[in-house]
């Protein structure tokens, strides 16, 4: 019996990068603010997190890059259960996941160039091993010019595009992103979203929360998860794929 | 991006602000250190005059013969010093020369004021081992036998006060040392607290980055041993100034007992190193606090 849930268990995990069974999360002693998720998230996936404002996008988000713990059911990540994970162990975790925060985050007194050396430096990265991979990052963002530039000097589609290059950089085996094109015009947030799709194509799982639907459209065989009220909407997943530009 | 986890260098050290993070700390660690290092000075000077009252006066007693008659006075100093000077324990006997008698009393007496015709008594310096210091009897019998008109006085005897007194600062001294090192202690919990609330944006970036809580904690508690250094070598030098004056009054006074309170040569190395000793205990505490602030953290 044992063996056939373990088996049951592994064929759930197979391929799959994140799962999510039954999770509920409560601020405090407040209502369900996310109620029984059950999803997964296919290792090299590319996913488009959709919903209202007020649906729980963020929250979700915020389980997945392990700044909260669920108040209950089960998420596996990376194929470990990360509920009951001893604290100690989540580091290493985090330093395989990518983050772009919808408010961006930046180190205030940081250079660009620093704020997106940052993970490379948490993860160990020699300081004479930064300078090339942090240079290029910042061409393809467009801002090789502004590395010495501070966050406070920049405008908000150049702080989106820092906190995009510092979440992407090391190469994250899982890039979660939260309205990342909400601040740059319609031709950068192409730009940013084929920087998206060159990390998948290259294995990382990629996450964006977004509410611009005509996004959805410009990654081919992207999947999209809609949230309502705390629950994913389409339980059954029929409506997993984005619709076509044509449709919009 | 697996690479492993490795102190902050050089370059990650900026991952703070520039500049003193920890508020008015260095002010209020630099007068800690002041008071701390006057406080042990005193108790380290006054040890140091403790322990030598208890090694020249405190085991010496003084035996005076007193008698009218200089021929009889003079020829039972002699039968007392002699009686004495082989028993166990003694480990010097010195007459007092009357030169030096007639200096002790001229403060009362005035230049020439002992006239011949006052029988003063003939005095007799004896050191004591400390074993044989606390059994005079043996002294005083043999003493009493060799010279009827001797008698002897104890110096620790009237000397119990003092030494009970210097005894009692010296502890005071300790006391406030400790109680400085706990206020210093509490300094650095409070500053790190602050500055783990200002920079908590920083910190959760760098948290959900992977960051360890000891990388975290290294980048803070090696902002706020700089500051406790600066803190405590303005103090400590300040302290060091004030001492040296009082060492250079005390030395212009030459009193045989204060100079005895100035601070020993080894002393001055406990206070020199109680600068270092700040800074580690700054950088422990800051550790220990921000350890455990990021351990209420997911």
């Amino acid at each position: 019996m044992a063996g056939g849930l373990e088996q049951r268990e592994a064929a759930l995990s197979a391929g799959s990068i994140v799962q999510f069974e039954n999770v509920g999360l409560r601020y405090g002693t407040g209502a369900e603010t996310l109620s029984d998720l059950a999803f997964s998230l296919r290792d090299g996936g590319f996913y488009f997190l959709t919903g209202p404002s007020g649906a729980g996008k963020t929250s979700l988000l915020k389980l997945l890059y392990l700044a909260l713990r669920p108040s209950r059911g089960l998420i596996r990540l990376f194929g470990e259960d990360i509920v009951t994970m001893p604290r100690a162990r989540l580091p290493g975790f985090r330093r395989r996941i990518g983050v772009v925060f919808q408010d961006f985050r930046l180190v205030p007194h940081l250079s660009t160039f620093d704020n997106v050396a940052l993970p490379l430096r948490v993860a160990g990265v020699e300081d004479k091993d930064l300078e090339t991979p942090v240079r290029e990052m910042l061409a393809w963002v467009g801002l090789a010019d502004r590395a010495s530039a501070r966050p406070a000097t920049l405008s908000g589609g150049e702080q989106q595009r820092v906190a995009i290059a510092r979440a992407v950089i090391g190469r994250p085996e899982l890039l979660v992103a939260d309205e990342p094109t909400g601040n740059v015009d319609p031709e950068m947030a192409r730009r940013l979203l084929y920087l998206f799709a060159s990390l998948n194509k290259l294995g990382t799982t990629i996450i964006v929360a977004t509410h611009d639907l005509h996004l959805l459209t410009e990654v081919s065989g992207a999947e999209m998860l809609r949230l309502d009220r705390g629950q994913i909407a389409d339980p059954t997943g029929a409506l997993r794929h984005p619709p076509r530009r044509a449709d919009l | 991006m697996r690479g492993g986890v490795r102190k902050f260098g050089a370059a990650e050290r900026g991952l703070l602000p520039e500049g003193r993070i920890a508020g008015p700390m260095p002010w209020v660690i630099a007068i800690m250190m002041f008071l701390t290092v006057l406080a042990a000075a005193a108790g380290l000077g006054l040890g140091g005059a403790a322990s030598r009252l208890d090694e020249q006066i405190g085991s010496r007693v003084t035996i005076q013969v007193v008698e009218a008659n200089p021929d009889v006075r003079r020829a039972q100093a002699a039968a007392a010093a002699a009686a004495i000077r082989n028993l166990p324990g003694v480990t010097n006997v010195r007459p007092v020369p009357d030169a030096e008698v007639q200096a002790l009393l001229e403060p009362w007496l005035g230049a020439g004021g002992v006239d011949s015709d006052i029988p003063v008594p003939a005095l007799i310096d004896v050191d004591l081992t400390p074993e044989a210091h606390r059994g005079l009897d043996a002294l005083r019998q043999a003493v009493t036998a060799a010279a009827p008109a001797a008698r002897v006085d104890d110096n620790g005897q009237w000397l119990a006060p003092l030494a009970s007194l210097i005894g009692a600062l010296k502890w005071l001294a300790a006391g406030l040392v400790i109680l400085m090192v706990g206020a210093t202690a509490a300094t650095v919990v409070l500053a790190a607290r602050a500055a783990l609330d200002t920079h908590r944006g920083t910190i959760e970036i760098l948290h959900l980055m992977g960051a360890t809580d000891i990388q975290v904690a290294r980048l803070f508690q090696r902002r706020i041993a700089l500051d406790a250094l600066f803190g405590g070598l303005i103090g400590f030098i300040l302290a060091a100034l004030v001492l040296i004056g009082i060492g250079e009054r005390v030395s212009a006074l030459g009193s045989e007992l204060l100079g005895s309170a100035t601070i020993p040569a080894p002393a001055w190395g406990v206070l020199v190193a109680l600068p270092a000793f700040g800074v580690l205990l700054a950088m422990f505490v800051a550790r220990l606090t921000i350890l455990r602030a990021l351990g209420r953290m997911l």
